[in-house]
């Protein structure tokens, strides 16, 4: 009973100071393998508007398959930006909930990619099968860990590179769904994820090969220690653009409009640009990166899905809604 | 026994019957009508035909096979270990008998993910029990990322069902009844076969039902272990949740009402087969 007078006290004579300096939190849904990278971003970004402006942003960060991550801001997750890895999932939230306007990626740089990936291989220690191209992956005896495209990102981005680079070397359509089709039969396990099929490959100790983002390919190097695995890189890959965009009406409905804005675009920032880069991403600045991570990324030629496959809408559509070319691929419709 | 159906028919002594009546089942409507009849109704957004094709297509029908084989035949295996295993934790005493007794609970307890996480690492072909295991044979048994992993599975998480739908009847069951049996020169086996296993039949078959229908349902300790190919190992509630991350939820609604309509027929088929042997037993 007594305490509760001082305390009701010390409330009223707190009151004003949390009225001008603000705490704000965002919430940040993005998919697996940025984890390590925004919880350092984040770092940089309230310690830049807590500069500027004098508030303190808590950045909440929320994690998974980036279908699964879109599919919980569709149902009702209050996510103030969505930070995914391809741009079919932001126009899944576009299209469903209108949170998120039609026209979201002209309104950041760069398609709202501040950052680029694409995929490489990563191989057993010594690379004992000599794999050096697509074309090593489809031997015989050679078997290959990759997820499901239809549910992962990462999948979905690996497919494309192997169909844009059997196209490019055979020279039709068909000549690549042949060899799409064979690819598929050295995949002996398909999990739903990215992450997933990194722990199948590193930890279960299956496969020779994995397709993977570039970035958690690199992670797996420095987590692991260099003594496991190693990158091979092919001589053709998918530009992989992870887009971000602002979910206007949940920033909106929790006043938060003006700070998700300023974080998306703190991404285009020499230090965001830099931080991408110290975490495998590669900026689209690249002068702003430090010389070593950006001697850290090898040339190689990505070609984009719009020119190769007329869009994402128009890859889903064909090779991955159901019935599609990855269901006949395995024998269903 | 006899005078269980009348019941309801006569008189009733005990006072309050339309109230908690009312009460049973405004509660299952809310927890468990309200929910089903939600998911029959997101799926009537498709046609006929529409619906019809996406629960016929041949990789959801590898899935209904796989599914409710597997869970039948790890259903099948608990029953046989689940009635050894009762018939040893009530008529034996042995030290760690009761820690043994506790253990059954485990796969209850435990989240089911961790189970498939550690079945997985176990059966890997790195793992403890997979790598002697690749060595057996000119092929080599594999275990993980095979419909055998999903079977190990569906065992681990229905292993008690059996087991704690048996034991309570098992040590209502008098041993003079066997003494009586062995008495009148019954064999072994035939007091087993004609004394023992009548009185437990409908309990087993309870729990048979039981741990049917949570292999069926399961889904966190299967994903990790089944390898999840198209056609070969993809259980129904791995493309139900395929579906849904590729935003269909009509068609992943329609396959959770094939599968809802599939269970309950073999759950009732279940209970009319006990009704059946509990009359058999009379």
């Amino acid at each position: 009973m007594n305490f509760r007078i001082p305390l009701f006290a010390a409330l009223v004579a707190l009151a004003p100071g949390l009225a001008s300096a603000k705490n704000v939190r965002l919430l940040n849904v993005s998919y697996d393998p940025t984890r390590e990278f925004y919880v350092e971003f984040n770092k940089a970004f309230a310690t830049h508007w807590k500069a500027k402006t004098g508030d303190t942003v808590t950045v909440q960060q929320s994690h998974g398959g980036s279908s699964k991550q879109a599919r919980s801001v569709i149902d009702g997750l209050g996510a103030d930006v969505v930070t995914l890895a391809l741009s079919a999932d932001i126009d899944a939230i576009a299209e469903r909930t209108g949170r998120i306007p039609a026209d979201w990626q002209t309104r950041l740089p760069a398609a709202s990619t501040p950052y680029t990936s694409t995929i490489v291989f990563l191989v057993r220690k010594g690379n004992p099968l000599g794999i050096k191209d697509w074309d090593d992956l489809v031997k015989p005896g050679v078997s290959v860990i990759t997820a499901n495209p239809k549910t992962s990102g990462a999948a979905r981005w690996s497919y494309l590179a192997a169909w844009a680079y059997a196209k490019h070397r055979y020279g039709s359509d068909d000549a690549a769904r042949d060899f799409v089709t064979t690819l598929y039969k050295r995949v002996p396990v398909l999990d739903s994820g990215a992450r997933g099929s990194t722990i199948t490959f590193t930890q279960r100790g299956i496969g020779d090969v994995f397709l993977s983002w570039e970035n958690e390919a690199f992670l797996a190097l420095k987590e692991r220690g260099e003594g496991e695995f190693e990158i091979v890189v092919p001589s053709l890959s998918v530009l992989a653009q992870p887009p971000v965009a602002l979910v206007e009406a949940n920033a909106k409905r929790k006043g938060n409009l003006e700070v998700a804005q300023a974080y998306l675009d703190y991404l285009y920032s020499p230090d965001g640009q830099r931080l991408a880069a110290r975490h495998y991403y590669r900026p689209q600045h690249p002068e702003h990166a430090d010389a070593a991570d950006a001697a850290r990324f090898p040339e190689l030629e990505r070609v984009t899905v719009d020119e190769e496959f007329g869009g994402w809408a128009n890859a889903q559509a064909t090779h991955f809604a159901d019935g599609g070319v990855f269901d006949q691929i395995y024998g269903g419709k | 026994m006899s005078t269980a159906a009348p019941v309801i028919a006569t008189r009733r002594i005990i006072p309050g019957f339309g109230l908690t009546l009312g009460f049973a089942l405004a509660y299952l409507g809310l927890v468990v009508l309200l929910p089903l009849s939600a998911t029959f109704i997101r799926s009537a957004d498709l046609s006929a035909a529409e619906w019809w094709a996406a629960v016929s297509s041949p990789r959801v029908v590898a899935s209904y096979r796989l599914t409710f084989g597997v869970s039948l035949l790890a259903a099948l295996a608990n029953v046989v270990f689940g009635v050894i295993a009762a018939w040893v934790l009530v008529r034996y005493r042995f030290p760690g008998r009761r820690l043994v007794d506790a253990l059954v609970d485990l796969p209850f307890a435990l989240p089911t993910a961790v189970a498939g996480i550690a079945l997985t690492a176990l059966y890997a072909p790195n793992g403890w029990l997979g790598a002697p295991l690749a060595k057996i044979g000119p092929e080599g048994i594999k275990v993980a990322y095979t419909a055998l992993g999903v079977w190990v599975a569906l065992t681990f998480i229905g292993l008690p069902f059996v087991i704690r739908t048996v034991q309570p009847v098992l040590e209502e069951l008098e041993p003079e009844l066997e003494e009586a049996a062995a008495s009148l020169g019954a064999t072994r086996l035939q007091t087993l076969w004609r004394v023992v296993l009548p009185a437990l039949r409908p309990s087993i078959l309870t729990g048979f039902a039981l741990a049917f229908a949570r292999a069926v349902g399961e889904y966190g300790s299967v994903v990790f272990i089944a390898g999840n190919m198209p056609m070969k190992t993809e259980i129904t509630p791995l493309l139900i949740v395929t579906k849904l991350e590729q935003y269909d939820y009509a068609g992943a609604t329609a396959l959770a009402v094939a599968m809802l309509v599939v269970s309950f027929a073999l759950l009732l088929l279940i209970n009319v087969l006990q009704l059946w042997s509990r009359r058999q037993g009379q």
